[in-house]
Parts: structure tokens; sequence; C-alpha cells
């Protein structure tokens, strides 16, 4: 697989990562999204569930992939950032996932917290993307 | 070892009180007790030929607990879009024949014929507290959780009464109160609904070292509490012995509430009651099972990368010396 179909696989799984992520939240039936015919499974919280964790399957292998070829790379600030943001949003995905396991205990606090800094991440992360992004139409204009 | 409701706080919870703190992974004991978080994992047995329904549970739940209960604002904030509706039991805080955001246990009556025998039986309905709980694994906002104990509870603080939690429940136990809590901080109109409430199994009182309240009042001595393993043990013995039946030791993947009765559970369930705030007592697979294999993919999925990645770095990188 070559470079520019291995980015569109990346951000295709990114995109639907955001759109499970956030069908975790009770907002799809709220806001109409499952009453549009086809999208009724948007309300359907284990379906989500089961396609985040397979999605995530995907990224995580994507990002062990990419991670030997940044290394290499000069790093900018904003890139450092987006970097720390990815390994945020992976990391707290991880303690989630292993939280989930039947015989495994994460105390309460702590299970808050990584949900919330995993949210958190995603929202940082679209941040510096979307600033990275006017930054470089600015510097092509 | 038998935990009643006296030894209990004698025995059960010096084990929990003098155990180690800050472990992350369960395991057992010398003695073969569930341990979770360096405590012991609490569960409760339910014989119900011994439940009168004289409802003494109901109100020492009530009692125990009312100062847990929510004291909305009114009027509540306007939803959108308009179909998002509000919950609200303040009006009727006095319902106690099923479960909702003040009434956390409840007394549900099943009765018909088994074996050509007539029956009545009173079941204490409230929730199971899961071994692997929907409502905790799935809160995106992370209000619900389990602890140490067993204890699967709702932050009040946090909660944002998105009712999800409810939704993923196979027994839809937790019930929502508009105009309360934190949701009405951020963006009432648009965001939430309130809080989600439900037995906590009096964890305030465990952490102090009493016992719930619903398992003292009993007049009959029905609920016994004690370690998981071993309050599971007893249960499956009283069902052999008494040729009963057991609930609740393997549904939705197991949980911390076991009901023994002298009727199988599939005719209960049709004998009882059921709708909202009134559970079924139907038969619940582990609902985890695909999320728990692909758990190990989630874990493989990071290094399998890695060593790709690394691997193409350094074929790359001998093929450039090739070309040299």
């Amino acid at each position: 697989m070559n470079n520019r179909a291995l980015n569109l696989v990346f951000r295709l799984t990114v995109f639907a990562l955001l759109f499970t992520g956030f069908a975790q939240m009770p907002i799809f039936a709220r806001y109409y999204l499952a009453d549009v015919p086809g999208f009724a499974w948007t309300a359907d919280y284990h379906l989500n569930h089961v396609l985040h964790y397979g999605l995530a399957v995907v990224l995580l292998a994507l990002l062990g992939w990419r991670l030997p070829l940044a290394l290499r790379r000069r790093w900018s600030a904003s890139a450092v950032l987006a970097a720390l943001c990815w390994a945020g949003i992976a990391i707290t995905g991880l303690v989630r996932v292993m939280k989930n396991q039947p015989d495994a205990f994460f105390s309460p606090t702590l299970v808050m917290w990584v949900d919330w800094t995993h949210l958190g991440f995603v929202m940082l992360l679209g941040l510096v993307i979307l600033a990275r992004v006017l930054a470089a139409r600015r510097k092509a204009a | 070892m038998r935990m009643n409701r006296r030894s209990f706080l004698a025995a059960g919870l010096a084990a929990a009180a003098g155990s180690v703190a800050g472990k992350a992974q369960a395991g057992e004991t010398g003695s073969g007790q569930a341990v979770v978080g360096g405590e012991v994992v609490l569960a409760t047995l339910l014989d119900l030929s011994k439940c009168i329904g004289c409802g003494a549970c109901v109100e020492a739940c009530r009692e125990a607990n009312a100062h847990k209960y929510p004291e909305p604002v009114k009027p509540f904030p306007k939803m959108y879009p308009a179909k998002v509706k509000a919950a609200d039991w303040s009006d009727k805080r006095d319902v106690d024949d099923r479960l909702t955001p003040y009434n956390w246990l409840f007394i549900q009556t099943a009765s018909g014929t088994y074996d050509g025998e007539p029956f009545e039986l009173n079941i204490p309905r409230r929730c199971l507290h899961c071994q692997n709980p929907p409502c905790a694994n799935l809160c995106p906002w992370g209000a619900a959780s389990k602890d140490g104990r067993g204890i699967v509870s709702i932050n009040d603080e946090i909660c944002l009464g998105g009712s999800k939690c409810k939704s993923v429940c196979p027994w839809h136990i937790p019930e929502r109160q508009t105009g309360v809590g934190l949701y009405l901080k951020l963006a009432p109109s648009l965001a939430g609904n309130g809080v989600m409430y439900k037995c906590d199994r009096c964890k305030d009182r465990i952490a102090a070292g009493g016992i719930p309240a619903c398992v003292e009042a009993c007049p009959e001595g029905v609920q016994t509490i004690g370690p998981r393993d071993e309050i599971l043990a007893q249960a499956r013995k009283l069902a052999e012995e008494t040729g009963g039946f057991l609930y609740g030791d393997t549904e939705n993947g197991g949980t911390n509430t076991f009901y023994v009765s002298p009727v199988p559970f599939d005719v209960l369930n049709q004998a009882v009651e059921k709708g909202p705030g009134k559970p079924h007592l139907a038969s619940v697979a582990n609902p985890f099972t695909t999320e728990d294999t692909l758990a190990r993919a989630v874990y493989a999925a990071p290094l399998a990368g890695l060593a790709a990645g690394v691997l193409h770095l350094v074929r790359g990188a001998t093929s450039e010396d090739g070309n040299e």
C-alpha cells in the first residue's frame, strides 16, 4: 500500500473514530440523526462501542507504523503538540479499554479523569490541526 | 465463613479495611476471596423463600438514602429540541411500587403456579451491581463507576443525566431526575437532562463499617452480605439443598447480587409486572464478549504497527544503501 492510500485510510479511520466517539454520547438520538432513514444505528451504543474498538485497532497500528518515520523528521512546535495529543488519545484510550476488562479495577476518580482527558485531547488535537491547516494556507497564499 | 448482618460487622469489613490499597488488578486472596483494588468484593444473597413483602427494606432504604435524593431547581430550563422531555419525580416521592430517583428498591410480586402448585413470591428489586457493568463501561463522562467493593454507583456531582446508563443496563435500573446536577451549569438547554439515580448499596454506610440499610432492616433475614466468593458458594449451596434456582451469578457476565428462588426465574419473569421502573428477571448474556476479544487486538495493534514501521524503515534504508 502506498503512502497516499495509507493517508486515506488514516483519515477515514480518524473520521470514523470521531463519529463513533461522539456516538458514545446521547446526542445523535436527541438531535434527530438517528431518525434519518438508515442512521438508526448511530444511536446504538453497543454497536458504536464495538466499532470504536475496531477502528482503534486500525488507528493504533497506523500510529505505530508512522512513529519510526516521524522520529526521523524535524519537528515544529505544532507537530510536537499534535504528537502529544495523539499520544494522549492513544494512552487514555488504552487505559479505558483496560478498565473495561471484566477483572480490572481502576478508581472511579481515575476513570473520570481518563474519560475527560480522552475527550480533551481529541478537542485539543482538532484545534491544533485546524491551526496547522490555516497556517499552511496562509503560507501558500 | 458465613456472613450474616451481625457477623459481617465484626469480620467482613475487617478484612476489607485491612486489605492493601492501590491494587489495580483483580485477584484472589489466600482464602479464595475475590479482591479488587485491594478491597474485598462484596455480594448479597437474597433468599426469596423468606421474603414476606413487608417493605421494611424499602422504608429503610428511603430513610438511609434520603440525604442523597435530588432537590431539583424549578422551573426546569427549556430544553431543545422540544422532543426532549423532563423527568420529574420530585412531586411523586412517595411512589414505592417501582424504581424512581426517590425509590431505589421496591418489592416485585410474582404469583402463579409451578409444578401444579400455586406460588406467590416477593422479590426485592434494585441494582444488581454487575461485575462488568455496562453503565460504568459505557458512560462517556466517567460518572458511573465500580469501586473496589464491587459497588456500582453514579456520581451525582458530574452526571449529566443523558440516561445512557439506563439504556445499556439490561434491567434499565437508573432513573432520571431533571433540574439537578452539573448540566445546569453547562448548557442546560442543549445537553444533559439532570442526574441518574440508583442504589449505591449504601456505600457510605459500608465505608463507615456498616451494612446496607435494606440488609439490616429485614426482619426475616432475607439478605446476606459478605465476600463475593463465599456468598456465591452459599447461594449455590442453598439452591442445591432446596432444589431452588439461582439468578445473578452469570447474568450480564456476573453480578454481585444472587437471588435464590424455589420457582425458576423464567416462570417468575412471566409472572412479574414489567415496564418502566419494573425490571425483568430474564436471562441476560454477557454483552461484552466482542469487546473483550477486541481488547487484545487493541493492545497488540500499536506494537504490531511499530514493528512493521521499523522493519519498513530498515528495509528502505538497506534498499537505499544497496542503490548507492
